[in-house]
C-alpha cells in the first residue's frame, strides 16, 4: 500500500531497509546464536544518522517526529527485532532527558546521543514493580551536593552497553505518585554496576541486565526535571516509545509474511507449490490483512502524534497492542506454513517467533496497554 | 587535504546474466551502480578527510545518468561532485579517458591526492588510474591495500604485489588505486540524502574543460575495439555419481590429471 | 581555450535504410541501441564498439570518425617482451611471453627482445635466451633494486623511444598492470590489458583478445595508428617455448639517465608471503571454498586438498568476509582473478562475482550439495554432494596414492 510518504520519509526508510538488507539480515544469525551485543550495527546506524534521528536539531539531532522514527524502526525490526531494540533503547533512555531535563543536562548529553558517542538505557523495573510501576523501592536521598542512590534495576535493556541510564526512584516515599523522581546515572559513577546479561527466550542480542546501585553517588543537578515529577516523566516517555514497539511489530509481522509468502511459491507438495492451496492462501490473506491493518493505523498514530504531541496516550497504547499482537499471531502462522522447515533454525522463522513475543511484553504488557485505552476511554465518556 | 575521488557507474554484476539461448549478455532490469572498487576510494577519501580535514570532491565521466552515482557519493560524505559529459566522449578507450578526466581535474585545481578503484568491473583494465597520474605529473601507487600515515608531504601506506605487499612511501601530490581490504564503505547517512538531493552537480562539456578534440572521444583512442562476441559455452559437464568412496576414487584421479596436464 | 575544431565520432543512423528490424538491439553488448517506432535510436551508452555495425543487414548505421594522420608506422620494428624479475625470480609469465612473441615476431619477421629492469642481471639474460629471445636489453642500477612505477616507466620508456619496437608484452601481474599503462601514455598510444590470446592479423597489426564485462564477452583489439602496439596478457594463458640452453643471442647492457630513475616512491620494504599464500594467479592447482564449508574449521579442508594437490587457495567472497581466510585469497570480482589448470569449487554456490574470477581454468571441479548451484554451469565435472563426506574420501585417497 502506498502510505504517501515525503521524499524525505521515502529516503529514510529507503536508507534503513538497505542497512537491514546488507548487514543486520546477514548477522542477525550470528548475534541470535552468540547472543553477543551488535555494537558493529549500532555504530553503523549512528554513523548514518539514526541516533541524530530522535534528538532535536537544537542539540545536534534531526529533530525527527514519531512519524520518522517509527518508518526507521520497522525496517530495522524487518531485519531483526534484537538488533532493532539494541537501537531503540537509546531513544527510550534519552526520552526523558528530552523530555524533563534542564537546558543544562540536554546540552551535556543529547548531542553526544544524537552521534552514537553516548548509548542510553531506561531503568524503570524492579522485581517487584513491573506494570505496577508504584512498587519501586530504589531510592535516591539528597546528601550535601549529591543524590545518593541505593536499589537495584531489573532487565533494564542496553545494561553494560549504554554510557548512561536514566531511572527512576524514590525521593519522598510518603508521597505516592509524587514522590518519585527520574535521574541520570553514568557507566563509571561510583557504587553504579550492572549484572550479567540475562538468558532470554528472544532478542537474544539486545543486553539486558540487572543495574545495581549501592550508595551510587551522583552530582545534585543529575535531576531529571523537578524532583517529585519522576512518574508523569515516565508515563510521557512511554507513550512517546510505544509506537516505536509497534513498528518492530509491523516489521517483524511484514518479514514473517514475506518468508512465509516466497516459501509457499516454492515449497511443492501433491505436485503443486503449497500457496496453490486455498489453506495455505487463506492464511497468507490473513496474515496480510492483519500486517497492513497494524501498520496502517500505525502510521496513522503516528501522525496523530506528530500533529497532536499533548493527545498521544490512546493511540500509542493502541497501536502498540494491535501491531504487537499481529506480530506475535504472523510469526507462529509463518512457523506454521513453513512447517517443519519452520521449526528448524536453518530458516528464520523461528527466531521471528521467539522475538515475537517480548513486543507484548515489554514497555507496558499488552494488557497494561488496555489499562490505559480504558482509562482514556472512561475519561472520554464522562464528559 | 583536497581530495579527488574518481568513480565510474557500471553495470551491477549481479544482475548481469547470460541468455543462455542467444549466449549474449542479458542486460534486462540491470542496475548502474558505482563500481565496486571506486566505493571503497570514496571512502578513504572521506576518512582521510575526516582525520586531516580538507575537502572531497568526486568525479566521473560518464552519461548523464552518472549523476545517480556522483549523488550516493554525496550521500556517503563527499562534499562536491563533478560529472564530466559529452558526446564527444563516446568511444573513449583509457588513453582519452585519462585525458579527459585529467582536464576536469585540472579545472578543480590544487589537488592534493587522487583516489581511484584498482580497476572498473566492466572494462576490468585497471588502466585509469596509472594513466591519469602521467597526466596529472603525479606519483601514483597501486593496489593500495592499506595507509598507514599522512604527512603534508608524503603518505606511508601499503601496495598489494602477487607475492605479498610492499610498504611504500609516496610524495605527494598523488594518486592511489585501491583495493577493497582498504576499508568498510560506509552507508549513506540522513544528512548525507538530504544533503545529495539539494545539491545541484555540475555537468562538464568538453568546451568547459578546455579539451583538444582530437584527444576525445574515438577519435583520440589509439585502440579500437574491432570485434565483440560471446565467448565459447562451456562443453558439456560431467557429472559424478555413486558412492562417496567411488566419487572420491574419480575425483582423485580427475586431480591427478588436471594438476599435471 | 579549445581550438576551434570538432571531431564528432558517433554512430550515425540511416533513417530511411532502417528497417526496424531490431538485430542491432538483439547483438548490442551494451544495450545501448533500441528500436524505437520502427526505428533504430542509440542511447547514451553506446561506446561505438560497432558490433550493430557489423550485424546491420541493410547498412544503415555507420560510424563516423575523422581519420587521424597516422605516424610512420614502418619507423617501429622488433616485439619486446617485459621481463619481469622481482625477489631473486623471473615471474613465469616471462617465459610465456616469449613463448606467444617467438610466433608474433616471426610472422612479422623481426627480433624478439626481452627487457630487463634490475639491480643486477647475473645469469637472467641467459635464461631470457634460452626462453626464445634474440636479444636482451638490460638496465642493471640500484634505482632499479625496488619496483618503482617512475624509476621502471621512465627505463622503458627511454628504451622504446630509442629503439622504437612495434610491439611491447608485459605480464598482467601486478607490476606489469602497473607501471605499463603508464609508460603507453607517456608514449601517447594504446594499450589492451589482460589480454588471453594475440596474433598477427592480415594487416599485420596485433590482433589483441580480452575477456570484457567479466568474461562475459570478448573482444579483440587492434591499435592501427600507433606505436607500439602494447598488451598486457594474463599469466597461465600463453604457451612457454620449452627452454633451449644451446640458444645464442645478444644482451644489450644499457644505460639510462640517472635523473630518470629518481621515484617519487619509495619502497619501505617487502614482505613476501609464504607457504599456502602462494601466488594465487600464478597456481597450476587452486582450491576454493565457499559458504558451504559452514565455518572456519570446515574450511581447513580445502587447505588440506590444497596443500595435498601442491595448490594454492582460493575462496569466495563471503568466506573472506567471514574471515576463515584472508583477503589475498579472495577469487572474482572484487579479489583476483585465476586461470589455473584445474579449479576445484568446494561448496561454492556460483555466483557471478566470484565465476567471474575462476572461469577461465582449463579444468572446473564443482563439489556442492545443492543440484541447481549456478557454479555447475561452469564446471566440467560436478559433484552433487555433501563437502563433508567428499572432501575427507579424496583427501583420504590422495594420500594413499
Amino acid at each position: 500500500m502506498d502510505h504517501f510518504l515525503s521524499e524525505d520519509q521515502q529516503a529514510i526508510v529507503d536508507l534503513a531497509k538497505q542497512i537491514s538488507r546488507e548487514m543486520v539480515i546477514p548477522k542477525r544469525v550470528h548475534y541470535d546464536e552468540t547472543e553477543e551485543y551488535p555494537l558493529d550495527i549500532v555504530e553503523t546506524l549512528a554513523k548514518s544518522d539514526f541516533f541524530a534521528l530522535f534528538v532535536p536539531e537544537e542539540y545536534g539531532g534531526l529533530g525527527g517526529g514519531c512519524y520518522d522514527i517509527v518508518l526507521a524502526l520497522e525496517q530495522i525490526g524487518y531485519g531483526c527485532v534484537g538488533i532493532a531494540t539494541a537501537y531503540a533503547a537509546s531513544a527510550l533512555g534519552a526520552y526523558p532527558i528530552i523530555i524533563g531535563g534542564s537546558e543544562e543536562l540536554k546540552q551535556k548529553y543529547l548531542p553526544k546521543v544524537a552521534t552514537g558517542e553516548l548509548r542510553a538505557a531506561f531503568g524503570l523495573t524492579e522485581s517487584n514493580a513491573g506494570s505496577d510501576a508504584g512498587g519501586i523501592q530504589t531510592t535516591a536521598v539528597l546528601d550535601g551536593d549529591e543524590w545518593v542512590l541505593n536499589g537495584t534495576k531489573q532487565w533494564i535493556t542496553n545494561g553494560g552497553q549504554a554510557h548512561i541510564y536514566t531511572i527512576i526512584a524514590i525521593t519522598d516515599p510518603h508521597k505516592g505518585a509524587r514522590g518519585a523522581s527520574m535521574f541520570i546515572v553514568e557507566a563509571d559513577d561510583p557504587g553504579f554496576s550492572c549484572g550479567p546479561k540475562e538468558k532470554k527466550m528472544g532478542i537474544r542480542c539486545s543486553a539486558t541486565t540487572e543495574l545495581i546501585m549501592k550508595d551510587c553517588r551522583i552530582p545534585k543537578d543529575r535531576l531529571v526535571g523537578r524532583r517529585g515529577t519522576g512518574f508523569i516523566t515516565v508515563m510521557k516517555t512511554l507513550d512517546k516509545s510505544r509506537p516505536g514497539i509497534a513498528s518492530l511489530g509491523v516489521g517483524l509481522a511484514q518479514a514473517a509474511l514475506d518468508e512465509a509468502a516466497s516459501y509457499a511459491k516454492v515449497r511443492h507438495q501433491f505436485g503443486k507449490p503449497i500457496i496453490a492451496f486455498q489453506a495455505v492462501q487463506h492464511m497468507l490473506a490473513d496474515m496480510a490483512i492483519e500486517t497492513e491493518s497494524a501498520r496502517t493505523l500505525l502510521y496513522a498514530a503516528a501522525r496523530h502524534i506528530d500533529a497532536h504531541p499533548k493527545d498521544m496516550s490512546k493511540v500509542s497504547a493502541m497501536c502498540k497492542v494491535k501491531a504487537t499482537d499481529v506480530a506475535m499471531k504472523v510469526a507462529i502462522d509463518a512457523v506454521q506454513v513453513l512447517a517443519g522447515y519452520g521449526f528448524m533454525r536453518e530458516y528464520p522463522v523461528e527466531k521471528m517467533m521467539r522475538d515475537a513475543k517480548i513486543l507484548q511484553i515489554y514497555e507496558g504488557t499488552n494488557q497494561i496497554q488496555r489499562n490505559v485505552i480504558g482509562q482514556e476511554l472512561n475519561k472520554e465518556y464522562t464528559k | 587535504m583536497n581530495i579527488v575521488v574518481c568513480i565510474k557507474q557500471v553495470p551491477d554484476a549481479k544482475d548481469v546474466r547470460l541468455d543462455p539461448e542467444t549466449n549474449t549478455l542479458s542486460r534486462d532490469g540491470v542496475k548502474s551502480v558505482i563500481n565496486p572498487y571506486d566505493r571503497h576510494a570514496m571512502e578513504e577519501g572521506v576518512r582521510l578527510k575526516e582525520e586531516f580535514g580538507g575537502r572531497v570532491t568526486v568525479v566521473s565521466m560518464g552519461p548523464p545518468q552518472a549523476k545517480a552515482i556522483l549523488q550516493e557519493a554525496i550521500s556517503c560524505g563527499a562534499d562536491d561532485a563533478i560529472l564530466v559529459s559529452d558526446r564527444a566522449f563516446a568511444g573513449s578507450d583509457t588513453l582519452a579517458t585519462t585525458y579527459t578526466l585529467s582536464q576536469a581535474i585540472k579545472k578543480t585545481g590544487g589537488v592534493d591526492l587522487v583516489l581511484c578503484g584498482k580497476q572498473a568491473t566492466d572494462g576490468d583494465t585497471a588502466q585509469v588510474g596509472p594513466g591519469l597520474a602521467v597526466r596529472l605529473d603525479m606519483a601514483y601507487v597501486t593496489c593500495v591495500k592499506k595507509i598507514n600515515t599522512v604527512t603534508d608531504k608524503v603518505v606511508v601506506l601499503e601496495r598489494m604485489m602477487d607475492d605479498g605487499y610492499d610498504e611504500v612511501e609516496v610524495d605527494l601530490p598523488a594518486l592511489l588505486t585501491v583495493v577493497k581490504e582498504v576499508n568498510t564503505p560506509r552507508f549513506p547517512s540522513i544528512r548525507g540524502l538530504r544533503k545529495a538531493r539539494a545539491y545541484d552537480i555540475p555537468s562538464y562539456t568538453a568546451a568547459d574543460i578546455g579539451a583538444d578534440p582530437a584527444q576525445l572521444g574515438l577519435g583520440g583512442s589509439p585502440t579500437q575495439v574491432v570485434r565483440v562476441w560471446p565467448p565459447e559455452p562451456k562443453g558439456n559437464r560431467t557429472m559424478l555419481e555413486g558412492s562417496v568412496d567411488e566419487i572420491a576414487e574419480k575425483l582423485a584421479e580427475i586431480f591427478h590429471e588436471s594438476s599435471i596436464g | 581555450m579549445a581550438p576551434n575544431r570538432t571531431v564528432i565520432n558517433m554512430l550515425i543512423i540511416d533513417n530511411d535504410a532502417c528497417i526496424g528490424c531490431g538485430l542491432c538491439e538483439d547483438n548490442c553488448p551494451f544495450d545501448a541501441i533500441h528500436v524505437e517506432e520502427g526505428k533504430a535510436v542509440v542511447g547514451d551508452e553506446c561506446t561505438l564498439c560497432g558490433t550493430c555495425v557489423d550485424h546491420c543487414e541493410v547498412g544503415a548505421i555507420t560510424i563516423e570518425k575523422e581519420e587521424v594522420a597516422g605516424i610512420d608506422l614502418d619507423a617501429w620494428s622488433g616485439v619486446w617482451v617485459y621481463a619481469e624479475y622481482r625477489n631473486g625470480r623471473i615471474a613465469p609469465v616471462t617465459h610465456e611471453l616469449l613463448g606467444i612473441g617467438t610466433d608474433l615476431a616471426a610472422k612479422r619477421g623481426v627480433k624478439l627482445a626481452a627487457v630487463l629492469l634490475c639491480e643486477s642481471a647475473g645469469d637472467v639474460p641467459a635464461e631470457l635466451i634460452a626462453s626464445g629471445a634474440d636479444l636482451v636489453y638490460t638496465v642493471e642500477d640500484t634505482a632499479l633494486k625496488d619496483f618503482t612505477d617512475d624509476a621502471y616507466g621512465n627505463a622503458l620508456e627511454d628504451l622504446a623511444l630509442k629503439y622504437k619496437p612495434e610491439i611491447i608484452l608485459a605480464g598482467a601481474t601486478a607490476i606489469g598492470r602497473s607501471f605499463i599503462p603508464r609508460v603507453a601514455t607517456t608514449l601517447g598510444t594504446g594499450l589492451t590489458a589482460d589480454c588471453t590470446n594475440l596474433e598477427i592479423g592480415d594487416d599485420g597489426h596485433l590482433h589483441q583478445t580480452r575477456p570484457a564485462f567479466g568474461g562475459n564477452i570478448m573482444a579483440t583489439i587492434m591499435c592501427p595508428n600507433h606505436r607500439p602496439q602494447m598488451s598486457t596478457v594474463r599469466p597461465m594463458v600463453m604457451q612457454a617455448n620449452e627452454p633451449d640452453a644451446s640458444r645464442s643471442g645478444e644482451v644489450i647492457s644499457e644505460s639510462v639517465d640517472p635523473a630518470r630513475l629518481v621515484s617519487r616512491c619509495r619502497v619501505v620494504k617487502s614482505v613476501y608471503s609464504e607457504g599456502s599464500q602462494v601466488n594465487l594467479s600464478e597456481a597450476d592447482v587452486v582450491v576454493s571454498g565457499g559458504r558451504g564449508l559452514e565455518n572456519a574449521e570446515g574450511f581447513r579442508l580445502v587447505e588440506d586438498l590444497a596443500d595435498l594437490l601442491g595448490g594454492a587457495v582460493g575462496a569466495t567472497r563471503a568466506a573472506v568476509d567471514a574471515d576463515w581466510i584472508t583477503y589475498p585469497h579472495q577469487v572474482g570480482q572484487t579479489g583476483k582473478t585465476v586461470a589455473s589448470k584445474l579449479y576445484v569449487a568446494c561448496g561454492i554456490s556460483g555466483a557471478i562475482q566470484h565465476v567471474i574470477g575462476m572461469k577461465s581454468s582449463e579444468t572446473i571441479v564443482a563439489i556442492n550439495r545443492d543440484e541447481k548451484a549456478a557454479i555447475f554451469d561452469v564446471a566440467d565435472y560436478g559433484v552433487v554432494g555433501d563437502v563433508f563426506e567428499i572432501l575427507p574420501a579424496v583427501i583420504d585417497k590422495l594420500k594413499n596414492r
